[in-house]
């Protein structure tokens, strides 16, 4: 039944959507996360969305026997490899011996644009999930009065 | 006297079939708007419709191993992709406004569906019960 798959597929975008602000939340936590070396440093994390593709076992409902990707699916978080913030600054208590202290690839307005992004596509999700409630309970009703 | 069903129901029990599973298909492009490289794709009424005309020629078996109910090649273009209005760098194709209109312009059409095949069977039902 396609319409029940809808749930399934608008559910997989909300937790990869759930996930995208997570790592938002994260990056900009640790905007300010100084250290006193490159590889200590906080680097900024991304999520990989994929499509997820149907179970090629499963029985296709329809004749031309394709059907419908499956949703989105998080493949994994990768850290972002932009360079990183490194500022001279030797009265700082983290700074290492040749006065550097290094802050992390986090880019605070890249960041605010993802998280309106994630929300909104979040909104758009359980908008979509509600319609497709509406349209299941009407069914239940077929034939009736 | 035999009551078929399926002609009394006419189109509408499968023009609500396609609509459910168009559903899907837009449901998936939206839940893919930000996924890189992903094409977005759509059922086409109007194509379904030409081709359960076309339909007509069945595959005939001349030998006992031979299959007849394979799929027609052609049936494979029902899911096309769409053609976007502007290309992103990233690959996508989807338009979530766009999407999102035609997804409650279906949500819609299954109304309306909906609707003629109740219709129907309230009809049915008055006409069984000789009301």
């Amino acid at each position: 039944m396609s319409l029940s798959n809808v749930f399934g597929i608008a559910g997989s975008a909300m937790n990869a959507q759930t996930i995208r602000l997570n790592t938002t939340a994260s990056n900009m936590a640790n905007a300010d996360s100084v250290s006193s070396s490159l590889d200590e440093t906080y680097r900024a994390r991304k999520p990989v969305f994929a499509v997820q593709q149907a179970d090629p076992l499963a029985q296709p409902d329809n004749e031309a026997g394709i059907a419908a990707g499956q949703g989105v699916q998080v493949l994994g978080i990768v850290e972002s490899q932009a360079e990183l913030r490194q500022e001279y600054n030797p009265a700082h208590p983290m700074a290492d011996e040749e006065g550097f202290v290094y802050f992390p690839n986090v880019n605070v307005v890249e960041e605010m644009a993802d998280m309106i992004s994630a929300s909104r596509s979040f909104q758009i999700n359980t908008e979509i999930m509600n319609t497709a409630k509406q349209m299941l309970q009407q069914t239940i009703r077929l034939g009736q009065q | 006297m035999a009551i078929s069903f399926d002609a009394a129901l006419g189109i509408h029990d499968d023009a609500l079939l396609h609509r459910a599973r168009r559903a899907e298909v837009l449901a998936n492009n939206i839940a893919n708007a930000d996924t890189p490289n992903f094409k977005a794709r759509d059922l086409e009424f109007s194509q379904i419709l030409n081709k359960a005309s076309e339909m007509q020629v069945k595959q005939v078996a001349t030998a006992p191993g031979h299959q007849t109910n394979l799929l027609e090649p052609d049936l494979a273009a029902d899911m096309m992709f769409r053609i976007p209005n502007q290309a992103s760098v990233d690959g996508n194709t989807v338009e979530v406004q766009q999407e999102m209109a035609r997804y409650t312009e279906n949500a819609l059409d299954y109304q309306t569906s909906f609707q003629f095949l109740n219709k129907k069977i309230t009809g049915l039902k008055s006409a069984i019960k000789g009301e």
